[in-house]
């Protein structure tokens, strides 16, 4: 089968971690692994692993479209507001793991197939990939969804420079997407970096004010959901089941990575990179292109 | 009095202190306080949920009003002291946050993160700064720290803009010792002025904030009757008046202030804090002080006992902010005990 023509842009964890992903599958092929500098971790495995690299940014992606059937952007949201309309301009999918919020947001369980008719795919953020499948599933499943919540805690050691610098950004896009595919009316999202030795798994909690809660119809709902997420992302594991308490419904989740490029413990970036794929292979199962 | 002997009062009654009442402070209970603090002269008020601007949420518990309603009437009722909020990036953004509480008239941020995560705060330091703004860098839980380590995240706030750094004893944790180890040190490193801020759980709030001064902080947090997370923090009254005794000038009114102890008494809780024997787990845990209300109501909950819930969330390094865990922790204590 023919596969899929991808190029990474961005050379940092996010960026080496996917093509470590892309190499894996059946569906992709990376053609191009470009970044700025020449020197980073990641363009010496890449290189390590034969693929072709280029430090020219988006420069190199003009060059060489022709052979480009979909970019993974990994740079940040600043970035991708320049790179989106290069992509539109050159017929090149583009899926975002920046918080740019530019394109149709993308939870693969939720929403995986109507996705399809965009070009520009957000990935919207790690804890957003975590909990907004559970908030969908309680949308689904509840009739009035006063508000919604979620707490993520991921180790320091996977929080790099740019999540750090982006807290905000990564707070109001997780809260949008909340809204979005949950119907609640109100929606809040929390962050919290630890630093305990051994790193701890990325674990996400996500709370609901639902007048009348069905908790045999939620029950139902959140284990499907978690089942298709299970496809895609093989450590998300639901640790607290829908619980009713103190006025609240409460559902926490653990993921765990696949340890490809990040150690297992980053659960918060290989959830992203485990959705930005599935999303990919959507595209490249459709054989679709723009 | 010379300026050396200056030590700067900071008192987040009405923030610390809506801990021990779930976040339910009123907004006529803001207003009767501020106006006693104000009358006493404490330079610095601190108002807010307890976890600070943008904090009310199913996951640290709602406030009972929400952070306009708690500044804007805090604002009209100071006169002179300045009014000054906790912000923890993660909780509060600029936009939805920072710059609403500007408006209302907010005059220090006290930006905080835990004490190893300080690039943060880098983003809200620098707006604040910018905003004019009085900023303080405030570290939590620096029990979990050594003093080098506190030394490099306290050097990244104020390269940031932070004017102040605090270390907080969030847990409750420290001896004397300790902070005189850490503070020293901070003080040798910094070229802005360090704080301190305890917690009582193992009795020695102000005994830790004295050591702190002696060894060169310059600035303390005090609550009136301790009003705070947990056992409490260091008793304001109290702090003023060993302070007099020691002859630091904090240009606060001694009798006012035991007036405003009176008041806080009287008219924002139902009970004085106390060190509770399970405040002495929770700061023996070295587990954030405002777990304590939420370990209590959930080990009730699951019917496990809240002194194993503190040492195994302990275990866990849990730090501020991650009160989900106390359910799963209940849980699985419950579950080991039917495996018995």
């Amino acid at each position: 089968m023919k596969k899929f023509k991808v190029a990474i842009l961005g050379t940092g964890n996010i960026g080496t971690d996917l093509l470590i992903k892309v190499q894996r599958s059946q569906y992709l092929e990376c053609v191009a692994f470009v970044g700025r500098n020449t020197n980073s971790s990641g363009m010496a495995k890449a290189r390590e692993m034969g693929i072709t690299c280029s430090d020219k940014s988006i420069e190199f992606i003009k060059q060489n479209h022709k052979n480009i059937d979909l970019v993974f952007d990994a740079t940040s949201a600043k970035d991708h507001l320049l790179h989106a309309p290069v992509f539109k301009d050159l017929g090149i999918i583009a899926i975002d793991l920046t918080p740019a919020k530019v394109g149709v947001m993308s939870v693969p369980a939720a929403n995986l197939s109507d996705c399809l008719a965009a070009d520009n795919i957000n990935m919207i953020t790690c804890g957003g990939q975590a909990s907004i499948p559970l908030a969908y599933a309680i949308g689904q499943s509840q009739k009035n969804v006063e508000y919604i919540e979620t707490v993520s805690i991921i180790a320091s050691k996977s929080a790099g420079p740019a999540t750090r610098r982006n807290l905000d950004e990564y707070i109001q896009t997780t809260e949008k997407g909340l809204i979005e595919f949950s119907g609640a009316k109100a929606s809040k999202a929390i962050i919290n970096l630890n630093p305990a030795i051994p790193c701890i798994n990325m674990q996400t909690t996500v709370y609901a004010k639902v007048s009348n809660p069905n908790m045999d119809s939620l029950n139902t709902s959140v284990s499907e959901i978690v089942e298709k997420i299970k496809k895609y992302v093989p450590g998300y594991e639901l640790i607290v089941p829908p619980l009713y308490e103190n006025g609240r419904i409460s559902i926490m989740v653990k993921v765990r990575g696949l340890g490809d490029y990040l150690p297992e413990y980053a659960g918060n970036l290989d959830i992203i990179n485990c959705a930005a794929i599935a999303m990919a292979e959507e595209y490249a199962k459709n054989g679709l292109e723009v | 009095m010379s300026q050396d002997n200056h030590i700067l009062i900071s008192d987040p009654t009405l923030r610390d202190g809506n801990h021990a009442v779930s976040h339910q402070l009123t907004a006529k209970q803001i207003a009767l306080y501020c106006s006693a603090a104000d009358r006493a002269g404490i330079p610095i008020v601190e108002v807010g949920h307890g976890n600070g601007l943008g904090a009310s949420s199913l996951q640290v518990g709602l406030a009972a009003i929400d952070d306009f309603t708690m500044l804007t009437t805090a604002r009209d009722n100071l006169k002179s002291s300045k009014l000054a909020v906790h912000v923890i990036p993660g909780f509060a953004t600029i936009e939805k946050d920072i710059k609403p509480a500007i408006e209302y008239g907010v005059d220090v941020f006290r930006v905080a993160a835990h004490c190893t995560e300080a690039d943060v705060t880098e983003r809200h330091i620098h707006f604040c700064r910018n905003e004019g703004k009085t900023v303080f860098g405030v570290l939590m839980m620096t029990h979990m720290a050594d003093r080098f380590l506190l030394a490099e995240e306290a050097t990244k706030m104020q390269a940031y803009g932070a004017e102040a750094v605090i270390l907080m004893d969030s847990a409750g944790n420290y001896l004397p010792s300790d902070v005189v180890e850490k503070v020293s040190h901070l003080v040798e490193t910094l070229s802005i002025p360090v704080g301190f801020h305890a917690h009582n759980n193992l009795g020695m709030a102000i005994a830790n904030s004295i050591a702190a001064v002696e060894c060169g902080a310059l600035i303390l947090d005090g609550c009136a009757r301790g009003f705070g997370a947990g056992a409490g923090n260091t008793q304001l009254e109290a702090l003023i008046a060993v302070l007099e005794r020691m002859k630091y000038s904090t240009g606060v009114d001694l009798y006012k202030t035991l007036d405003a102890g009176n008041l806080a008494e009287r008219e924002l809780m139902k009970v004085i804090p106390t060190i509770s024997s399970t405040s002495i787990v929770s700061g023996l845990s070295g587990v954030f002080s405002g777990f304590l209300k939420p370990v209590n109501r959930i080990s009730q909950e699951f019917g496990v006992n809240p002194r194993d819930v503190f040492f195994e969330l302990g275990r866990r390094k849990v730090v501020a902010g991650q009160e989900d865990i106390i359910i799963e922790v209940a849980k699985s204590l419950k579950g080991s005990k039917y495996d018995e």
